[in-house]
């Protein structure tokens, strides 16, 4: 059971092979077990799960199941969940606890799915390690004196060490696809707009986006079957019919265009990792895909664009934690201001400090036009390399992070170094476009390695199409870490 | 260019972070790194060239949608204010902002 996927769970659950609340305990005796030594999770209920379960199991007897009713999902702690904690792993909300519940898990709880717990993740999901946690780092399964990748590394180690069988994430630069990779799993982040989001803690707004992460392409498709569509009180969510992710699931891939940016497989990657993608992307040619060599001349801009962009928008969004609605307020002080000065300075981390920084500096006066401007005409140019890449294929391949996972505290003096980890990551969100991340082997090491495919705006099902077809011929996605044997 | 160690203290005054003197010069060795990142940017040319502000506008030809200006909610303060640091009567309290 705790590595079939959901497919294979929703039809042992519809046999009554087994049923929620038994699946729902064997995956929370297992995070009992295995999650001091990952602190993959910060929050977790038994006593409500079971309690969801059983009114799953309930639903099922009536004859009113749907695919993931009575399946545990595993939650990143940035999704506000009502009459439970919410900290974006952060001090400054250790003890907030969300009045109401994130659309993300509105549509989860409707679906029947059951709340396995909430998931690490870096503070305010800045970061791309899971080290910046105010509830320490998480750690990674197939060799836990590494990082799991970030931000949403918690809910990637728990996929990977079988403590969950979905969970979400999300993902602004790369925090769904990286730590997918890292941790041998899969992950997508959808087209901007998809997914709702409303109760999901802002970062930066105009590059945030939830999505799924789990073993396989399929199960991914289940999840955002569930996660899509339209929601009014997101002003960004966009208006679309209801769409049924599955549906590409079986479409062959002759004649598949695989656009290969020549930028994604330069020296900036390590040769083990180029390796094992460029087999992934030989077999889809050995399927009667066509290769197409393309150029995305831009690209070398992404890092800084965005470096840019996300601070800015996050100086702006994270003005609301201000030690007087909710979140920590300082012990002592002074005056209003000196309040919220000391309430920030204990409240946020040395990561969320340095971009509400940099985010300042940017958009401050005489700066303004020559950053803040600047990045959104430069990310205009990479959009653009994008959309004329896209004319040309219908997929675009490369590695998904430039190395395997890196030892804890290998980045913790520079943050640029860090940054670096997004570097193939970063387009995707400042184009608004779909990218999925699948495991394609590993390391001389032992560590995982992903593929990354990213598509045009709405390709979500065709790029999880590609992805099923390739791993009903290959089984990275099913291997598991020795360190957490089933 | 990098930021002295005075401009540090106006940016902790700005972002209302404060900043100790133990922390600056570590906060603004790191935050020169990350300017000398972000500096790439200032040589492309970018001439005629509109900012990008949201990633898929042209995929809403209508321009992002506005809702109705109608009262949606109702009084919600009895449910958000137990999350309150401080709160007296239904109101939130802070320092005294006028003598």
């Amino acid at each position: 059971m705790l590595n079939s996927t959901l497919c294979e769970l929703s039809a042992a659950l519809e046999r009554r092979a087994i049923s929620s609340v038994e699946l729902t305990r064997l995956f929370l005796d297992r995070v009992e077990r295995l999650n001091g030594a990952l602190n993959a999770f910060i929050t977790v209920d038994a006593q409500r799960s079971l309690g969801e379960a059983h009114a799953a199991d309930q639903v099922r007897a009536a004859g009113g199941a749907g695919p993931l009713t009575g399946i545990p999902v595993a939650h990143k702690d940035i999704f506000c969940t009502r009459g439970m904690l919410t900290t974006c792993g952060s001090k400054m909300l250790a003890d907030f606890v969300s009045p109401y519940d994130a659309h993300v898990i509105e549509r989860f709880a409707s679906a029947g799915a059951v709340l396995l717990g909430k998931t690490n993740m870096d503070e305010f999901a800045m970061g791309s390690s899971s080290e910046s946690s105010f509830f320490g780092p998480v750690r990674n399964p197939w060799d836990r004196a590494r990082v799991p990748g970030g931000s949403s590394g918690g809910s990637a180690a728990a996929v990977a060490a079988r403590l969950a069988p979905a969970a979400t994430g999300t993902d602004t630069g790369g925090s769904i696809r990286q730590p997918a990779a890292f941790t041998g799993v899969c992950g997508l982040k959808p087209t901007y707009g998809v997914v709702s989001r409303y109760g999901m803690v802002a970062f930066a707004s105009s590059l945030d986006q939830g999505g799924p992460m789990a073993k396989t392409a399929q199960d991914l498709a289940l999840l955002m079957n569930v996660m899509g569509g339209h929601d009014a009180r997101d002003s960004t969510s966009l208006a679309r019919d209801a769409e049924d992710y599955t549906r590409e699931l079986q479409t062959p891939l002759a004649g598949l265009r695989i656009g290969l940016p020549r930028e994604y497989f330069g020296t900036g990657c390590a040769p083990h990792v180029l390796a094992r993608v460029r087999e992934a992307i030989a077999w889809f040619e050995s399927q009667g895909a066509k290769l197409i060599d393309l150029a995305l001349p831009n690209s070398g801009l992404a890092l800084a664009a965005y470096y840019v962009i996300a601070p800015a928008e996050a100086s702006s969004n994270l003005s609301r934690f201000d030690g007087v609605r909710y979140g920590h307020r300082a012990r002592a002080y002074g005056d209003l201001a000196d309040m919220y000065c000391r309430t920030r300075a204990e409240g946020f981390g040395a990561e969320v400090k340095r971009r509400i920084l940099i985010g300042t500096y940017v958009l401050s006066h005489g700066y303004y036009d020559a950053y803040y401007l600047q990045a959104q005409k430069v990310r205009r140019l990479i959009a653009r390399d994008l959309a004329a890449a896209f004319a040309r294929c219908d997929v675009i391949m490369g590695p998904t992070a430039p190395s395997t996972a890196f030892p804890l505290g290998a980045n913790a003096d520079d943050p640029v170094q860090m940054y670096l980890n997004d570097i193939y990551t970063i387009p995707a969100p400042l184009s608004g476009l779909p990218a999925l991340s699948i495991p394609c082997g590993f390391d001389g090491a032992g560590l995982p390695i992903g593929l990354q495919l990213t598509g045009s705006h709405f390709a979500e099902a065709r790029l999880l199409g590609a992805a099923h077809r390739y791993q009903q011929a290959t089984d990275w996605h099913l291997r598991v870490p020795a360190e957490t044997p089933l | 260019m990098p930021l002295s160690p005075e401009q540090i203290q106006r940016l902790a005054r700005l972002a209302r972070v404060a900043v100790s003197p133990e922390e600056s010069s570590a906060v603004r060795e790191q935050l020169n790194r990350v300017l000398k990142l972000i500096d790439e940017l200032r040589a492309v040319d970018t001439t005629g060239i509109e900012p990008m502000s949201h990633p898929v506008a042209e995929l809403i030809p209508a321009g992002q949608r506005l809702r109705d200006d109608e009262v949606t909610e109702s009084d919600c303060h009895a449910e958000y204010q137990p999350v309150a640091p401080a709160v007296e009567r239904g109101l939130y309290l802070v320092p005294k902002v006028i003598e």
